[in-house]
């Protein structure tokens, strides 16, 4: 009997469930691997990009010069490797109205010398990206003044000021008045075609050229601060010797790397992280901020939220409540299950039909017929947007309501009815706050998965570059009609899609960190609730 | 050879005391489950400010006789009931009858504590709550004296407003016990009550229910026949869907009249 069950050193392993611990172990430390893997990659490469790096001058053995900040550094592949160096540089060498391109490789065998001159500067260009050089000579209109660091500073916050200001009034002022006009002649679009009274027509012509002479004043306003800015100007010298002339109105930010600190270098770190969170894109996305972007999201998650969850918890109420438990609640909860997995292409292609072009078409006859041929509703917004993902995600709401509902034991619901209470009172006041915590891990779920979300909502109402907010000012204040921007577009469109590839690249890790920080930071605030909610219900189910 | 002469009597009229003052009538109750019938023409009487203990092998239907007093039953689709029960001589199986006052009337502690994912003192006021009333002071006045009742009132008396969910298992069904009759009903239900409980918290439950016997009826199931002897008044054991028979429980377990009843009480079978 003995020897029946023993047998021999191995199966006494097996039996003591030791290698399976491990395999299992194993599992889980791969997958834990590979995610940190990834969150390392994209905190290595998105958090670098803003530090001010120190200009190398490097002079190369043929003699020709090269100034920049090192971008990169590779290994020369050995087929195409011609001197003894085993590696390449990378340089950012900016100038790209000069140069063609933003970057050069330098073989490391080619560098005859390096060195970091203090008086080397970044001009960061609200066109053509970065500039590298010595400045030469600072001028206002046409007289030299003193080349210092604290005039040119000085100077720079002076045409700032003023390009806020341009900005202001493009914005504001001739936003406002265009949409004063356009409202007009919508107006008047409206009386022409209901048979056209003429003393309205007149008085409304009268109206929009009052608007007209406003508008005119304001340009001529625009053109004073423009001309204004114009006198500052910066002679930059390029490394290579010749001296290039830039309108000091076109920089954004001008630093000299080699010359400042940690402290300093620290100082320009943040400003430009604050500038990446609070502005608007430049230079079709890769420089610049993302504000409107992470607006968009934000938004866009929460208004997906707002439709999805309530929606998916009164599904799953029926289901599990009311419905009678048999084969055609089984069907329909199979059916749901496979929705979750339907791609999400095909739930963006149904949104562009039925939402954009079916109810926004609707919209646009009956309520905004003088815009048209102009779609108001018609076209793709953050409310479409929204309502199609919400679709994508009311099934995984539906399933883990449900979840959650089915956790709270029938002897509790019982015990409710057995005190008197009907079945919508034992609903409300029983079963909804004892299944809340399971229902805030579903709208977790939401979130992630809305959050994450791109295909869909490129054909129904997501663009490169959006123009205003959809929340703004302007009554009524939430413009659901308008297109909106979003950061998992961002991604692709800035990586893919950009003129500049290689200096937008580090844009790309940047924003997927955002983007992760986002969903991350949301699902916070979801699991604060929830932990707060499980501490009153004092539930350990969940 | 027990086993025949059960199958003998099942056939027989149950044996049943005569009560004076009954407060819940059962006649001609038959329960199915769909196909399969689960109660046969249950005929018995339940005396009012008794305690009267249902026992009888698993699934002889005690439970199930239970749930027809306060249409609990009714939750389950496939149920079917025929035959008559009154509380209080009205028909509560009949056309118009309101469920949800005869459920105030009737309260019932489970098998399982059951509190609800609430505080302490919302447990206690949830059925008053529900009722309309939420007046503070009655509320207030409704806790002290259900917990009081139930014997968790100095136990409890400092953390109103903690989760009920933090209580031990003993403290929950007391504390279940407390929420039934806060809404002063005048028959409680228990679905063997302490089937989950250790002796010291039984003990603690059997105490309170031999309080609450001069203020309320109580209906009892239970598989303890100490319990049944120790607590009840009146005691009817069932077996296979049908009433054998019912006395008073001093009789019951002394001397039972049908053989097949003293073979349980003293378990030899069952």
């Amino acid at each position: 009997m003995k020897n029946l069950l023993n047998r021999g050193p191995s199966a006494h392993v097996w039996k003591t469930g030791v290698p399976f611990i491990w395999l299992t172990g194993s599992a889980l430390a791969l997958c834990l691997l590979m995610v940190i893997g990834l969150v390392a990659l994209v905190l290595y490469h998105g958090t670098g990009f803003f530090w001010p790096s120190d200009i190398e001058a490097v002079v190369l053995k043929d003699g020709r010069k090269a100034l920049g900040q090192r971008w990169d550094k590779q290994e020369i592949p050995t087929s195409n490797r011609t001197g003894s160096g085993q590696f390449r540089i990378q340089l950012k060498v900016g100038n790209r109205d000069v140069y063609g391109s933003d970057f050069q490789w330098i073989d490391e065998s080619d560098i005859q010398s390096t060195d970091y001159p203090g008086d080397a500067v970044v001009f960061e260009r609200r066109e053509w990206g970065n500039f590298y050089g010595f400045i030469e000579a600072l001028y206002e209109g046409e007289t030299r003044v003193s080349n210092t660091w604290d005039v040119l500073q000085a100077q720079l916050y002076e045409t700032r000021e003023r390009h806020e200001q341009i900005r202001e009034i493009e914005k504001d002022a001739i936003g406002d008045l265009n949409r004063q006009i356009e409202s007009l002649r919508l107006k008047k679009r409206e009386i022409e075609l209901g048979g056209g009274d003429a003393d309205e027509i007149d008085a409304i012509d009268r109206e929009s050229r009052s608007y007209w002479e406003a508008y005119e004043q304001l340009a001529d306003e625009l053109a004073q601060l423009r001309s204004a800015n114009e006198i500052y100007r910066v002679d930059v010298r390029l490394i290579g010797g010749e001296v290039r002339q830039i309108a000091t109105a076109d920089i954004v930010r001008a630093y000299r790397p080699n010359q400042l600190g940690i402290l300093g270098k620290s100082g320009v770190y943040c400003e430009r992280i604050g500038e990446f969170l609070f502005d608007e894109p430049r230079e079709s996305n890769t420089e610049g901020g993302i504000f409107p972007a992470i607006f968009g999201t934000v938004m866009m998650v929460f208004l997906m939220s707002l439709a999805a969850v309530p929606f998916g918890i009164l599904a799953a109420l029926y289901l599990r409540e009311y419905a009678r438990q048999g084969i055609l609640v089984r069907g329909i909860r199979i059916a749901v299950n496979n929705l979750a997995g339907v791609p999400s292409i095909v739930f963006g292609m149904f949104g562009l039909g039925f939402f954009v072009y079916g109810i926004g078409g609707s919209i646009d006859q009956f309520f905004f017929s003088e815009a048209l041929p102009t779609p108001t509703y018609g076209t793709g917004g953050i409310l479409w947007a929204s309502l199609t993902l919400a679709l994508l995600t009311v099934p995984v709401m539906i399933v883990s309501a449900e979840e959650a509902l089915s956790a709270v034991p029938s002897d509790v619901r019982a015990g409710s009815l057995a005190l008197g209470a009907t079945k919508l009172q034992t609903i409300l006041r029983v079963v909804l706050p004892g299944a809340l915590p399971g229902i805030l891990t579903g709208i977790i779920l939401v979130i992630a998965r809305g959050a994450g979300e791109v295909a869909p909502l490129m054909i129904t109402g997501v663009v490169k570059l959006a123009p205003s907010l959809p929340v703004d000012g302007i009554w009524p204040f939430f413009h659901l009609e308008r297109k909106f921007m979003h950061l998992g577009f961002h991604i692709y469109d800035v990586g893919f899609q950009s003129p500049n590839v290689e200096a937008a690249r580090p844009m790309v890790y940047t924003t997927t960190l955002l983007l992760m920080g986002i969903v991350l930071a949301l699902n916070l605030v979801a699991i604060l609730v929830r932990n707060r909610l499980r501490k009153r219900v004092g539930g350990a189910t969940f | 050879m027990a086993e025949a002469e059960l199958a003998a009597n099942t056939q027989a009229e149950a044996i049943v005391p005569d009560i004076q003052n009954p407060i819940v009538t059962v006649s001609d109750l038959n329960l199915y489950y769909g196909e399969t019938q689960a109660l046969f023409d249950i005929d018995m009487q339940i005396p009012e400010h008794r305690v009267t203990a249902l026992i009888g092998p698993s699934g002889c239907g005690k439970s199930t006789l239970l749930r027809c007093m306060n249409r609990l039953n009714d939750l389950i689709d496939s149920v079917r009931i025929e035959g008559v029960v009154t509380i209080d001589n009205d028909d509560i199986y009949g056309p118009g009858y309101d469920v949800i006052s005869l459920r105030r009337q009737v309260g019932m502690v489970f098998q399982k504590s059951n509190p609800f994912p609430k505080s302490i003192y919302e447990n206690l006021v949830y059925g008053l709550r529900i009722a309309g009333e939420n007046q503070r002071a009655v509320l207030d006045e409704v806790v002290e004296r259900s917990l009081r009742a139930a014997a968790l009132w100095d136990e409890v008396k400092d953390r109103l407003n903690d989760s009920a969910l933090g209580l031990s298992g003993g403290q929950q069904q007391r504390l279940c016990i407390a929420r039934a009759i806060a809404v002063e009903p005048s028959v409680i239900l228990m679905d063997e009550p302490c089937s989950a409980l250790d002796p010291i918290a039984t003990g603690r439950i059997e105490e309170t229910i031999e309080d609450l016997k001069k203020q309320y009826t109580i209906v009892i199931v239970t598989h303890n026949m100490q319990q049944a002897s120790r607590i009840s008044d009146y005691t009817a054991f069932f077996y296979l869907g049908r009433l054998i028979e019912m006395a008073e429980t001093s009789e019951m377990f002394t001397n039972p009249q049908l053989k097949q009843t003293e073979d349980y009480v003293t378990g030899r079978f069952g």
